[in-house]
């Protein structure tokens, strides 16, 4: 394999010109049977992969407006063409959004439509070949479901949902990805994506407890499996050891310590993450969630919050009410989400977001800094996809993106923003989300990161910003992945919690 | 009565009930298709009246598009306001008398014929030499600009070149409508301007026009954003519920 480098920053904002074909040959491998069995998808290609494709495409088509919607409703006005990371930093056709919807849309005309049926080149309809499968596959894999296409188009259309219903598709015919695939196994079978059991995980846990203690004097606790605590923290199971995502983790447990919040996390629900989302299956998106609902149920906790990550967070905070109940305002006669929903404290919102936590103890003044502590960081802010433009925090239309920063400017004195065509509603992705996030697709990992690393560079250029602060733990991996290749230090990568922890005065309660 | 007249006539029969029944199935297809979960794009308003006011900024403003490109919402915008224009103008022919208002707009709505073809003309010409908009078009989208050209130089023909009868063209109309039939002026560009509009009417529900029905129905845009306060299920997703 040949080294991978970065690609050379674009003079801004100078749309690439197009290379066809420069990303055809990316493949992200192929799950093996035991894992696709293990979620019920049939092992490997089915021989009547075919007609199941078409099927099971009829049938999402019946299933989701947005599907059936936006197979119709696209024009071709190219308003998303220069729109996506992917394609801006490999410049192969294929990654606009548009023509990466196209790639089914063609099957779509050429087998729903009738002008498809009867003049497929002149609509530009095509059969489901193999060929056509296999560009599915790879194309597919190379949309990180961020949604950034969706906020300029007319229509609204999100890449993500197509993305989502052909890797549904894949999956129904044998051919899933590897890496999703196998993570959502192991959280059915562990609890978590990196399969860590309840008693490693304790360790860490008691761990963490004599880092602190050490490095603060202080007992700041890291319970599991309390009964009857007050909050039931959900965290991504990266926040346990990976870096830089653990001193995030330990500033959550200082925000609780300050505030004398009882709390606890649960080793059978020990991830926040849900794959599901990726590979755009209700079942398995449900399956996960519904590990979450039965740990709040038996832990009897109140409250459930969420840690930093990014489709974790939308999928907690868009999907959960639906999946698992978590959240208000079901039906009286809704004995599924009713059953939970009696239990959780409605004074607080359900679920929260732990920066909604951490904001709203610093509002009431249950919280104290020292600024100084984050005076060596110079601090800009990336938006995370997920957080940006699939869900919100706070009260009001755009509190995801207040919230975080509010609380950086409450903890730390230097912070800069990025270009505003690159954060809040227009944030790019980090590159690697949306089931990306493996070693086989790492030359569209680096070459993803391209918009993002444009404009850092210029922030570290003019204000000599040394410290990104993101709430996601698959940015948070990505970055300290792909930065170095652009020659920038890896521990700039941080959490916003990881400097609250940095600033945090814990009393002695 | 002439033959040409009443084929005309029959032809925008069978145009106009494509035209009606496709696009009610069409609607009819998108309302009953569920969406199963909360996916506005965010930030989205939190209430109903504000998820209005986001569709009317994107229906009337295109709001989005603005955010993308101002080339292409310029033009885009240009030929779609100018669309409307003439299509209100053109209820004269279908009305007796002629509201008030629709006579007021009648010099505007000449203008817009011009504007009209200035958006088309910049719609074309960003598909053909741009680059990226070259790639993703399909033959069918250039024919349906060269329709909507088609469409509007005749219509402006024969107020700029040469008149058509436009009191007899508004006679048969209106007797169209009541299904008596007079007789229709014999007039080149008045036919090619008809034929064209109706195949415009016919190619509409099974095309990209359904853009027009679509976005009303888009989630992404006409979703609230509260979902956490509402629980939102839909009737197959409550299925597995029920199933244990």
């Amino acid at each position: 394999m040949t080294e991978i480098t970065a690609p050379a920053y674009r003079v801004i904002p100078i749309i690439p010109a197009l290379k066809p074909g420069a990303m055809e040959g990316v493949k992200t491998f192929v799950a093996s049977d035991k894992i696709n069995e293990a979620l019920g998808f049939p092992g490997h290609l089915v021989d009547d992969w075919h007609d199941r494709a078409i099927a099971k495409m009829g049938e999402l088509l019946s299933k989701y407006r947005s599907l059936r919607v936006f197979m119709d409703a696209c024009v071709h006005c190219g308003a998303c063409s220069d729109k996506c990371h992917y394609f801006i930093g490999t410049q192969d056709p294929k990654n606009m959004p548009v023509a990466r919807q196209d790639l089914m849309r063609s099957v779509y005309r050429r087998y729903f439509t009738l002008p498809g049926k009867l003049f497929p080149k002149l609509v530009g309809a095509r059969d489901l070949t193999r060929e056509v499968l296999d560009e599915w596959y790879n194309y597919y894999h190379q949309c990180s479901e961020c949604r950034r296409c969706s906020v300029f188009c007319p229509y609204g259309i999100d890449t993500a949902e197509v993305t989502m219903a052909a890797r549904e598709i894949l999956d129904s015919v044998g051919y899933g990805q590897k890496y999703s695939n196998e993570i959502i196994g192991k959280v059915h079978k562990i609890g978590n994506n990196l399969g860590l059991p309840g008693p490693a995980l304790q360790d860490t846990l008691e761990g963490l407890e004599e880092d602190v203690k050490e490095d603060t004097g202080i007992d700041v606790r890291f319970p599991m499996d309390v009964k009857g605590a007050e909050v039931l923290l959900i965290t991504p199971s990266a926040d346990f050891f990976a870096e830089p995502h653990i001193d995030s983790l330990i500033g959550y447990a200082k925000v609780f310590h300050a505030t004398g919040t009882s709390w606890t996390l649960s080793s059978m629900a020990s991830e926040a993450a849900n794959f599901g989302i990726f590979i755009g299956n209700y079942e398995q998106l449900r399956k996960v969630a519904l590990r979450i609902r039965q740990a709040a149920l038996e832990l009897g906790v109140k409250r459930i919050v969420v840690g930093e990550c990014g489709h974790a967070w939308r999928v907690a905070y868009s999907f959960w009410n639906t999946l698992s109940g978590v959240g208000e305002g079901a039906d009286e006669t809704d004995r599924f989400a009713q059953m939970l929903q009696k239990q959780l404290d409605h004074r607080y919102k359900q679920p929260m977001h732990i920066c909604e936590f951490t904001w709203d103890m610093i509002e009431r003044g249950a919280l104290s800094f020292d600024k100084s502590k984050n005076d060596k960081h110079i601090i800009t802010f990336h938006d995370s996809c997920n957080v940006a433009r699939g869900s919100r925090m706070g009260d009001f239309a755009g509190g995801q993106f207040e919230i975080p920063r509010n609380i950086i400017k409450a903890v730390a004195n230097h912070f800069v923003e990025m270009s505003p065509e690159t954060t809040r509603e227009q944030t790019f992705c980090c590159g690697g989300g949306g089931g990306l996030l493996t070693d086989d697709l790492m030359d569209v990992r680096v070459k993803g990161a391209l918009p993002r690393m444009e404009v850092l560079q210029q922030v570290v250029d003019e204000h000599g910003v040394n410290f990104m602060a993101m709430i996601c733990a698959i940015c948070k991996a990505q970055f300290t992945k792909v930065m170095p290749i652009y020659g920038f230090d890896r521990r700039m990568v941080g959490g916003v919690h990881q400097l609250v922890s940095n600033a945090i005065i814990l009393g002695d309660k | 009565m002439d033959m040409t007249s009443i084929l005309f006539a029959i032809l925008f029969y069978f145009a106009t009930l494509l035209f009606v029944v496709g696009l009610l199935y069409r609607i009819n297809t998108y309302a009953r298709t569920p969406a199963p979960l909360k996916i506005p794009t965010t930030p989205a308003p939190t209430s109903k009246a504000g998820v209005a006011l986001r569709m009317t900024r994107e229906v009337v403003l295109f709001e989005s598009l603005f955010k993308a490109n101002l080339w292409t919402w310029s033009t885009g915008w240009l030929f779609h306001a100018s669309l409307a224009l003439v299509l209100l103008r053109h209820l004269r022919y279908f009305t007796e008398p002629v509201w008030g208002w629709v006579a007021f707009i009648q010099p505007f709505g000449m203008y817009a014929g011009l504007t009209m073809l200035l958006g088309l003309g910049g719609l074309w010409a960003r598909r053909l030499f741009v680059e990226r908009i070259r790639y993703i078009s399909t033959p069918s989208d250039h024919l349906m600009l060269v329709l909507l050209i088609g469409i509007a130089a005749s219509g402006l023909s024969m107020k700029f070149v040469a008149h058509t009868d436009v009191i007899a063209v508004k006679n048969f109309f209106l007797s169209w409508m009541q299904f008596s039939l007079q007789p229709l002026p014999a007039d080149t560009p008045l036919f090619l301007h008809l034929i064209m509009v109706a195949s415009l009417l016919v190619v509409f529900p099974v095309s990209k026009l359904l853009h027009a029905p679509g976005v009303f129905f888009s989630p992404s845009r006409n979703q609230t954003d509260n979902p956490r306060e509402k629980r939102h299920i839909a009737a197959w997703a409550q299925q597995l519920e029920s199933d244990g």
